[in-house]
C-alpha cells in the first residue's frame, strides 16, 4: 500500500502544527520522520490517523484520495498505529485490548473472545511475540505491552504501521528486538512509518528520512547521512553536540544513601538495597530505561514514598522519615521528573510557583500572613533572570511552554543555597535551545559546589552531564562506572548485566557476533545529540 | 525557538499530553477555551478535575488585588454572562408560571388573544418577589415598607455562611455536598448550649458560637479524615453523613436530653435569650447580629484564601496536589483542616438559624440551606464575595418567594427551579451564548476543536 | 567512593525475554504489605456485636413466622420440585467446584456465589418441605454464639493481620452472615410482647418491593459510571420518573403508556446531564445537584399548581397489580418474595439481567467500559466516546425512570412531592456498595430495602433500637464501604472526567 500526504496544514487557531507537509510513504519501507520535540510529528500522523481533521490538505491511499473521519476509518484502510503513551486499557485482558473496536461476535453481540485469542496466538508465533492472550495488560512489563500494540494493529491487517517514539521506554536490547520485528514486518510487505528524535536509531533501520522542523518539511536525508547533518537539519542550525564543561572539581562526601529499600503497594522492592555516595563539586547521574526504580529513589530521599528503609543522610542528618518540608529545608533542590504533574500549579501564576515551597518562609511571609508585594517582586527578579518569556509574572504559569514552564521550576529550586540538588529528566520534551540552558545551569550548580544528582533515561544527556553514572535496573544498583564508559557496555548494564560482564559482551558486540545494530562509539564521542 | 511574548504551544505538550496542551486564555470563552480549561485543571486527563473549574480559579486570582473583585466582574464578560443566566433563567420561570396559570388553561385562545394580560399574569408574581424582598411600596410606614430587605438579610445570612464553607472546600479542589450535616451539628451543639447550659450575657453567645463552630467543624473533618487517611471520595461521604447527620437529630430530639419537656413534639426548648443574636433593628424585625456575623466571615475567609499561607495550601492542594505535596506541604492535613474549617462555617449557619431566626432547635432547622448553599458557591464562582452577594440574592428569593406565594398563590417551589437554572447557566457560559447568538462564528475546520485561540478567545472576550 | 554492586537476577541480555521495566513477574525481594483495616473493622464490629447480641441481650426467645401457602397442595408440589433443582444444581455446582480446585487452575468467579445461592434455595425448599411454620430461638444463648463467632474471626483476621496474610473473602461474607443473624434475633427478642416475632417471608418480601426503585436507580448509575459519567441526578430521575408516570397514566387512561412516559422522563433528566456535562463539560457532579434540585422544584410547582387543583383529571393514575407467575409463585417463602411482584418488579429483573450480560459479555460493554476506564484507547480504536456516554447516560436516565414510576404506579397511586425522598441517593450508595457491578449494585439495594423495611418493623414490633438509627445503616454502611474498611472498590478509571479530544 502506498500512502502519500499531500500539503498537509494543522492549524490550532493562530498556531500552525503542520505547515503544507508532503509525505510519500512507499510499500516495503521504512519511512522516518525525524524531528525535535515539538515539531509537528505526532499532530502530523493524528492527522494521518484521522484524530485530527487537517485544515488543509489531503491523504491519498494507493493514488485515490481518503478523508478519514475517525481513527477507525483510518484502520479500516489499513493504517495501524501505535502509541507513544500506550492505548491499552490496563484492568483489561490482551484479548479484550485486541477486540475492542474490532470484535467478533457470536448471536446477540455477545463477545466471541475466543476467536480474538485464536488471532493473537497466530501472530504471536508468527513474529515470537510470547503474548498470553488471557494476562492483563496492567501485569506486563512495558515492552510486552508494545508488542500488545503491534498485535492491535496486525489483527486488524494494518498495511501500514505507525510507530510513534517506539523506543522511548524501552532497553536498548529490547530497542535492537524491536528494530529486528520491523525489518520482518518490512519483509513481509508491510510499510512503516518510524517517529524519533533519536539519530542512532533512525540511521540504523530507515529507507528514508523525512525531517520536520517547526512543522515544515526540511528535507529529505539519506540513511547514511552522518549524525551531526542530521541534527542540524533537525534543529536548524549547527548544533554544538558537546557541553562545555570543566573537569569535576570534588570536594568532600557530603550526600550519603545506605541500603535503601523502598516497597512499593503491592510489597515489591521497586528500590532495592541502594547504597551510592555523592562528593561536593560532582554529578552523578542515574542511568536506566524508564521504571526501573528512578522515579521512587528521588521520592524516597524528598520525603513522598511511604514504605521506606536504610539510610539516606546529608551533611551527617538523617533525611530518611522526615516530612517533605524537612528535607527541602535541609537545603535539597528538587526538580520532579513531570513538570506538570508534581513541579508546578498548572492554574496559579508565575509568581506563586516561583514561591511553591518557600511560601511560608520569610520574607514572603510572616506567621500566617503572607507578602504579595515581596512575592511579585521576586518573581519579576527571577523571570529575569532565568529569561523566562512571558507577558507577566501574574500569567497562569499553565499557559507558559514546557521550556519556560522547566525554567521556573529551575528558577525556584536554584533560588535559596542548596547542600543538594536533584533533578529528574530535567529536559525531558524540551527544545534544543532549553536544553542548552538547563543543561548549563546544571553543571553551574555543580561547579557552585553542590553534590548533584541527575536522573535520565537519556544516554545522551547521561553522558554528556556525569562525572560518574550509577546504572538502576529493577530497582538494584547495577554498577557504578565512570563517565568516560561506553556506551554499549551502559547499555547492557542498562539491562541488568553487571560491568565486568558487559565489557567483555560489548567488545564481542563489536567484533560482529550478533547482528545488532548498535553502534560502538565511545562516551562524549561527537556526532550524537541529546535531544 | 519563538518564545518571545507570545507562548509557544508547541512547545508546552509536555510528557502526559502528547499533543500541544492548548494555549489557555484566561477569561476565553469560546468552548474550545472551555476545553483548554479542562486540560489544565485535569493534568492533560490525568486527574479527575477539580470542583471549580479552572477558568473560575483563574478569575479569582485575577482581581486579587483589591478587593473589588465583584465591582469587576460587573464589568466584564462573565457578569454579562451572570447577568443573562438570571434574565434567563426568570424568563424561564415567567414561561412556566405562564403555563401554568389557569387562567391560560380555563382560555385557549385567552393567550394569543391578550398577551398582554397574560404578561400581566406573569409579571404580577415577580412583583410580590420584588415587594417581598426588597422595598414594600404598599407598605403603611417605614418600618413596613423596609421589613422585606430585612427579611433578605435575616434569610441570606445562613445561606452565606454555609455557601462560604461549600466555596472553602470547593477551592481546595473538595466537593463538600455535607454543608447540610454540618448545619445540622452546628445547631445540635450551639443550641444545647444554648438551653442547657446558663451562662452570663455576652459570654453565653460566644460560647454557643464557638459550640456551633466546633459541632460544624468535627462533622466537616471526619469527612477530611476519611478523604486523608482513606482515600474516601468525599462527594459520597458527604451526602451520606448529611442523612446521618439528620436521623441523629431526630433521634436527638426524642431523648429527654433534647426534647421540650412537656411537649410530645420533636422540638427543642427556647435558647436562654443570653444565647440569642441581639436584634439590629429592634423586636419588629428578624434582623439579627448574625448577618454581621456573616460579613466578617467573609473577610475572613478573603483573607484566609488571599493573604494567609494557610489558604496558599489550600489553593495549591485543590489545583495541584501531587505538586503541592513535592512542594512540601502536608496535603493530608490541607485536607482535614479545610473540611474542618468549611464545616465550622456551615456550623455558623447552623448557630445563625438556632440563635438567630429560630431560637429553638427542631427536625427542620436546617431547611435546604445546605443543598442552597452549594448553588450559592456555585453563583460566586467560589470567591468570598462572589458567595456573599449570591447568598443575598438567594436570600431574596426565598424572602419574596415567602410573599409571592402569600399575595398571588404562585408556589414557593418556583424559586427553586429559578435558582437551579441560574446555576446550571452560569456553570456553562457557551449554553448561554449560544441561546442569546453571543457564540464567535464557528471556525471552518476546526471540528474535534482541541485547542484554544488567541483570536478567538480575546475577541469573544471584547465581545461580551 | 565506593559503591555496593550487586549481580543482578537475570543475566541474559537480548534472548528476547528482557524487559528493562517488568515489575510484575518474578522478583524475589518482595514485602508483602497489609492493610490494617480489615482487622482493625472487624474487630470493631464483633466488639459492637458482643456488646449488642450478648451484653444486651434479654431472656426472651425470637420467633421467626414463615409465611404460610395460599394453597397447600400446589404449595407442596412446588417446594418438592424445588428442593430437586436446588439439589442437583449444588451437586453439580459443588462438583465443578472441586474438581477445578483439584486440576490446580483457579475456580471460575462465578461458583463459589452460585453454589452458596443454590444452597440456601436447598435449605428454604426444605423447610418448605417440611412444612416448618415458626422458627423459635431463645435470644440469649444464640446471642452469645453469634457474638463469640463474631469475635473468633474477627481476631483470626487480626492474626492474620499481623502475620502479613490477606483476610480471605469468605471471611468477611461469613462475618456478615453472623452478624446479621445475631442482630435479627436480638432485635426481634426485644420486641415489647413476651414472645415477640416477625414474619420472614413479610420481611424479604417487603425488602424486594422497596428495593425496587433502588435496583433501578442503581443500575442507571452503573450504566452513567461504566462509560466515565458521575451520574448524582438519580434522584433527579426517579422523582420526574414517578410525577410522569403519574400525569400521562392519568390523562390517557393507561397505566402502561404511563410506564413508558416515566422512561421518557428519566432519559429527559439524562439528555440535560448529557449536553451540559459531555458538550458543554461543566463538572458532572454539579450539574446532577443542581438537576436534582431543578426537578425537586419543577415537579412541587406543578404538583401544587396544577395537581392539586385537579387531582381527578391529573393525578389519579390507577396501580399496576401484582402478577402471581404461575407455578414459581408457589413455592414456599421463596415463591411470595421474588414471584408475585409487580410489572415493574419483573422488569428489574430483566434490566439487571440484561445490564450486566451487556456489560461484561457483549461488544457493545466491551466499548462502553472501555470508554470508562481509557477514553482515548477507545478513541484511537475509533469507538466514538462522547456518543458512547450521550446513550449510555440516555440509557441509564430512562432506566431510572422506570424505577421512578414504581412510586406512582405500583408503591402508591397518586404523586406527592418529593415523593423519592433522597432514594436517588441511597441508589447511588448501592451502586457504589455494589462496586460498580449490576449484580453487586442489585444486592446492595437488596441490602438496603431490608434495612428500610426492617425499620417499619422494628417500630412496629416496639423494639429497643430506635428506627433512626436503622434508617441510617445504608448510609453508614456506604461510608464504611468507601472508606475501604470492608474490601476495596475502584472506580472506572475515567469516572467524571470529561473527554475532550486530543
Amino acid at each position: 500500500m502506498k500512502l502519500e500526504l499531500k500539503g498537509i496544514t494543522k492549524r490550532f487557531g493562530s498556531l500552525v502544527a503542520n505547515d503544507h507537509i508532503d509525505l510519500v510513504v512507499e510499500p516495503g519501507q521504512v519511512h522516518c520522520l525525524l524531528g525535535e520535540n515539538g515539531a509537528g510529528k505526532s499532530t502530523l500522523m493524528n492527522v494521518l490517523y484521522g484524530l485530527y481533521d487537517p485544515t488543509e490538505g489531503e491523504i491519498l491511499v494507493d493514488g485515490k484520495p481518503v478523508v478519514f473521519k475517525d481513527p477507525g476509518e483510518a484502520m479500516a484502510a489499513g493504517i495501524g498505529m501505535v502509541h507513544q503513551h500506550f492505548m491499552l486499557i490496563p484492568v483489561f485482558s490482551v484479548a479484550e485490548n485486541v477486540a475492542l473496536g474490532n470484535e467478533t461476535t457470536k448471536a446477540a453481540g455477545l463477545l466471541n473472545l475466543e476467536a480474538t485469542r485464536e488471532k493473537i496466538r497466530r501472530i504471536s508465533d508468527q513474529y515470537g511475540f510470547d503474548v498470553d492472550p488471557d494476562a492483563m495488560v496492567e501485569d506486563l512489563p512495558v515492552g510486552v505491552q508494545q508488542r500488545v500494540e503491534i498485535i492491535k494493529a496486525l489483527v486488524r491487517d494494518a498495511e501500514v504501521l505507525i510507530l510513534d517514539e517506539p523506543t522511548a521506554v524501552l532497553t536498548p536490547q529490547e530497542t535492537d528486538e524491536l528494530l529486528d520485528i520491523i525489518r520482518q514486518l518490512k519483509r513481509d510487505g508491510k510499510s512503516i512509518v518510524f517517529i524519533s528524535h533519536k539519530l542512532r536509531e533512525v540511521k540504523a533501520i530507515s529507507d528514508t528520512i523525512t525531517v520536520i522542523r517547526r512543522g515544515k518539511v526540511v528535507g529529505q536525508a539519506d540513511p547514511t547521512a552522518s549524525p551531526t547533518e542530521l541534527a542540524s537539519a533537525m534543529v536548524g542550525r549547527t548544533v554544538s553536540l558537546t557541553l562545555d564543561k570543566a573537569p569535576a572539581k570534588t570536594g568532600e562526601v557530603t550526600f550519603k544513601v545506605r541500603n535503601l529499600t523502598v516497597t512499593d503497594h503491592n510489597g515489591q522492592h521497586v528500590v532495592d538495597d541502594l547504597s551510592f555516595d555523592i562528593a561536593k563539586g560532582e554529578v552523578l547521574a542515574i542511568a536506566g530505561v524508564q521504571g526501573n526504580g528512578q522515579t521512587e529513589l528521588t521520592e524516597a530521599i524528598l520525603g513522598v514514598q511511604p514504605h521506606v528503609a536504610g539510610s539516606i543522610t546529608l551533611d551527617g542528618e538523617e533525611l530518611l522519615g522526615k516530612s517533605v518540608k524537612h528535607v527541602l529545608g535541609a537545603g535539597v533542590g528538587f526538580v520532579p521528573e513531570d513538570r506538570t504533574l508534581d513541579g508546578l500549579v498548572g492554574t496559579f501564576t508565575i509568581a506563586e510557583n516561583m514561591i511553591l515551597d518557600l511560601y511560608d518562609k520569610a520574607p514572603f511571609a510572616r506567621g500566617v500572613g503572607m507578602k504579595p508585594g515581596l512575592i511579585a517582586e521576586n518573581a519579576a527578579k527571577k523571570v529575569e533572570e532565568f529569561d523566562v518569556r512571558t507577558p507577566s509574572v501574574s500569567a497562569a504559569v499553565g499557559t507558559l511552554s514546557g521550556g519556560n514552564q522547566q525554567k521556573v521550576v529551575l528558577a525556584r529550586e536554584l533560588s535559596r543555597p542548596l547542600r543538594l540538588f536533584i533533578a529528574s529528566q530535567p529536559t525531558r520534551g524540551l527544545d534544543v535551545g532549553s536544553i542548552e540552558f538547563v543543561h548549563k545551569r546544571v553543571i553551574a550548580e555543580r561547579d557552585h559546589g553542590t553534590p548533584v544528582m541527575i536522573v535520565s533515561t537519556e544516554l545522551d544527556e547521561v553522558l554528556q552531564l556525569a562525572d560518574r553514572i550509577a546504572v538502576l535496573y529493577r530497582g538494584r544498583l547495577v554498577g557504578i562506572v565512570p563517565a568516560t564508559t561506553s556506551r554499549d557496555v551502559l547499555g547492557l548494564m542498562m539491562a541488568g548485566v553487571p560491568a565486568a560482564e558487559a565489557e567483555a559482551n560489548a567488545s564481542a558486540h563489536a567484533s560482529g557476533v550478533t547482528a545488532a545494530p548498535t553502534v560502538s562509539e565511545p562516551a562524549g564521542h561527537e556526532g550524537e545529540t541529546h535531544v | 525557538m519563538s518564545e518571545k511574548t507570545t507562548p509557544d504551544p508547541l512547545a508546552t505538550g509536555n510528557n502526559s499530553a502528547p499533543e500541544p496542551a492548548p494555549t489557555q486564555v484566561p477569561g476565553g470563552t469560546t468552548s474550545e477555551a472551555v476545553a483548554s480549561d479542562v486540560a489544565l485543571d485535569t493534568a492533560g486527563g490525568q486527574m479527575p478535575p477539580s470542583a471549580v473549574p479552572a477558568a473560575t480559579q483563574l478569575r479569582g486570582r485575577d482581581h486579587r488585588d483589591g478587593d473589588g473583585s465583584v465591582l469587576h466582574q460587573i464589568f466584564t464578560g462573565n457578569a454579562m454572562v451572570s447577568f443573562l443566566s438570571v434574565l434567563l433563567a426568570i424568563v424561564l420561570g415567567g414561561i412556566l408560571m405562564a403555563v401554568t396559570n389557569p387562567k391560560v388553561a380555563v382560555t385557549a385562545g385567552y393567550f394569543f388573544a391578550q398577551p398582554g394580560d397574560l404578561l400581566t399574569e406573569v409579571i404580577r408574581p415577580y412583583t410580590a418577589l420584588v415587594q417581598g424582598s426588597i422595598f414594600n411600596w404598599a407598605g403603611a410606614d417605614l418600618a413596613a415598607q423596609l421589613y422585606p430587605i430585612t427579611e433578605t438579610l435575616t434569610v441570606a445570612t445562613p445561606l452565606i455562611c454555609a455557601g462560604l464553607g461549600v466555596a472553602l472546600a470547593f477551592r481546595a479542589g473538595l466537593f463538600n455536598i455535607g454543608a447540610q450535616g454540618q448545619i445540622i451539628f452546628g445547631a445540635l451543639f450551639g443550641a444545647y448550649v444554648g438551653f442547657a447550659w446558663h451562662l452570663p450575657i455576652g459570654l453565653h453567645l460566644l460560647v454557643v458560637i464557638l459550640a456551633g463552630l466546633v459541632g460544624g467543624a468535627v462533622w466537616g473533618g471526619v469527612v477530611g479524615l476519611l478523604k486523608a487517611r482513606t482515600g474516601a471520595h468525599e462527594v459520597i461521604v458527604t451526602i451520606m453523613l448529611n442523612y446521618i447527620a439528620n436521623f441523629l437529630l431526630l433521634f436527638l430530639l426524642t431523648t429527654p436530653a433534647f426534647q421540650r419537656k412537656g411537649s410530645t413534639n420533636p422540638i427543642s426548648p427556647f435558647l436562654d435569650s443570653t444565647a440569642l443574636f441581639p436584634e439590629l433593628l429592634g423586636p419588629q424585625f428578624r434582623l439579627h447580629a448574625g448577618f454581621l456575623v456573616a460579613i466578617a466571615a467573609t473577610a475572613f475567609v478573603w483573607w484566609l484564601l488571599n493573604r494567609s499561607t494557610v489558604g496558599f495550601e489550600f489553593r495549591a492542594v485543590g489545583a495541584n496536589p501531587n505538586a503541592a505535596r513535592t512542594a512540601g506541604i502536608n496535603v493530608a492535613r490541607s485536607t482535614i483542616l479545610v473540611m474542618a474549617i468549611a464545616g465550622a462555617l456551615a456550623g455558623l449557619a447552623g448557630v445563625a438559624q438556632v440563635s438567630g431566626t429560630e431560637k429553638y432547635l427542631s427536625g427542620g432547622v436546617a431547611a435546604s440551606i445546605g443543598f442552597d448553599a452549594i448553588t450559592v458557591a456555585l453563583l460566586g464562582r467560589s470567591t468570598p464575595w462572589g458567595t456573599f452577594f449570591a447568598g443575598l440574592l438567594f436570600g431574596a428569593f426565598r424572602a419574596g418567594g415567602v410573599a409571592m406565594q402569600a399575595q398571588t398563590q404562585t408556589p414557593i417551589d418556583i424559586v427553586l427551579v429559578i435558582q437551579s437554572l441560574i446555576v446550571l447557566f452560569i456553570a456553562a457560559p457557551p449554553l448561554v451564548r449560544a441561546i442569546f447568538g453571543l457564540n464567535p462564528r464557528k471556525k471552518k475546520t476546526t471540528t474535534s476543536g482541541t485547542a484554544g485561540s488567541h483570536t478567538g478567545g480575546v475577541k469573544s472576550g471584547a465581545a461580551a | 567512593m565506593s559503591a555496593t554492586t550487586q549481580s543482578p537476577a537475570s543475566k541474559q541480555p537480548g534472548t528476547g525475554k528482557t524487559t528493562g521495566a517488568n515489575r510484575a513477574a518474578g522478583r524475589a525481594a518482595t514485602t508483602e504489605l497489609v492493610s490494617w483495616k480489615a482487622g482493625v473493622g472487624l474487630g470493631l464490629l464483633a466488639i459492637l456485636g458482643t456488646v449488642l447480641f450478648g451484653f444486651l441481650a434479654n431472656t426472651k426467645s425470637a420467633g421467626f413466622r414463615i409465611a404460610e401457602a395460599r394453597d397447600p397442595n400446589a404449595s407442596s408440589t412446588a417446594a418438592w420440585v424445588t428442593l430437586v433443582v436446588a439439589l442437583a444444581a449444588a451437586g453439580y455446582l459443588g462438583y465443578r467446584w472441586i474438581s477445578q480446585r483439584r486440576e490446580g487452575g483457579g475456580v471460575d468467579r462465578w461458583i463459589p456465589a452460585t453454589t452458596i445461592a443454590a444452597v440456601v434455595v436447598l435449605g428454604l425448599a426444605a423447610l418448605g418441605v417440611a412444612q416448618v411454620e415458626k422458627i423459635t430461638v431463645p435470644s440469649m444463648v444464640f446471642g452469645w454464639i453469634c457474638a463469640l463467632l463474631l469475635l473468633g474471626l474477627a481476631g483470626y483476621a487480626i492474626l492474620l493481620t499481623l502475620q502479613r496474610r490477606r483476610t480471605p473473602g469468605w471471611l468477611g461474607g461469613l462475618f456478615a452472615v453472623v452478624f446479621l443473624v445475631g442482630f435479627m434475633i436480638w432485635i426481634v427478642a426485644g420486641g415489647r410482647d413476651p414472645e415477640p416475632s416477625i414474619s420472614l417471608g413479610g420481611l424479604m418480601a417487603g425488602a424486594v418491593t422497596l428495593a425496587v426503585p433502588l435496583v433501578f436507580g442503581s443500575l442507571s448509575g452503573v450504566l452513567c459510571e461504566r462509560a466515565g459519567v458521575v451520574n448524582i441526578a438519580i434522584e433527579g430521575q426517579l422523582l420526574l420518573g414517578a410525577f410522569s408516570a403519574a400525569v400521562v397514566a392519568t390523562v390517557t387512561g393507561n397505566v402502561y403508556v404511563g410506564l413508558i412516559s416515566a422512561a421518557v422522563a428519566g432519559a429527559l433528566v439524562s439528555l440535560v446531564l448529557a449536553v451540559v456535562s459531555i458538550k458543554y463539560l461543566v463538572n458532572q457532579i454539579i450539574v446532577g445537584v443542581v438537576l436534582n434540585v431543578l426537578i425537586s422544584g419543577l415537579t412541587s410547582f406543578l404538583f401544587s399548581t396544577l395537581l392539586t387543583a385537579d387531582p381527578e383529571n391529573l393525578n389519579k393514575p390507577g396501580r399496576l397489580q401484582a402478577v402471581d407467575i404461575p407455578f414459581l409463585a408457589d413455592i414456599p417463602i421463596i415463591g411470595p418474595i421474588l414471584f408475585r411482584q409487580s410489572l415493574v418488579g419483573y422488569l428489574m429483573y430483566v434490566a439487571v439481567i440484561v445490564v450486566y450480560v451487556g456489560l461484561f459479555h457483549t461488544k457493545w460493554g466491551l466499548r462502553v467500559r472501555a470508554v470508562g476506564e481509557h477514553p482515548q484507547a477507545a478513541d484511537t480504536v475509533g469507538i466514538n466516546v462522547n456518543r458512547t456516554r450521550f446513550i449510555n447516560v440516555l440509557m441509564g436516565g430512562a432506566i431510572a425512570g422506570i424505577g421512578g414510576s414504581f412510586f406512582t404506579l405500583v408503591s402508591v397511586d397518586a404523586f406527592s412531592k418529593d415523593m423519592s425522598g433522597g432514594r436517588g441517593y441511597i441508589a447511588l450508595a448501592a451502586m457504589i456498595f455494589g462496586r460498580w457491578n449490576p449484580i453487586g449494585a442489585f444486592l446492595a439495594a437488596l441490602l438496603f430495602g431490608f434495612a428500610d423495611n426492617l425499620q417499619s418493623i422494628i417500630t412496629i414490633i416496639g423494639s429497643p433500637v430506635p428506627s433512626q438509627f436503622m434508617a441510617m445503616l445504608p448510609y453508614a454502611l456506604t461510608v464504611i464501604a468507601v472508606a475501604g474498611l470492608v474490601g476495596r472498590s475502584r472506580p472506572p478509571a475515567a469516572d467524571g472526567i470529561p473527554y475532550v479530544k486530543g
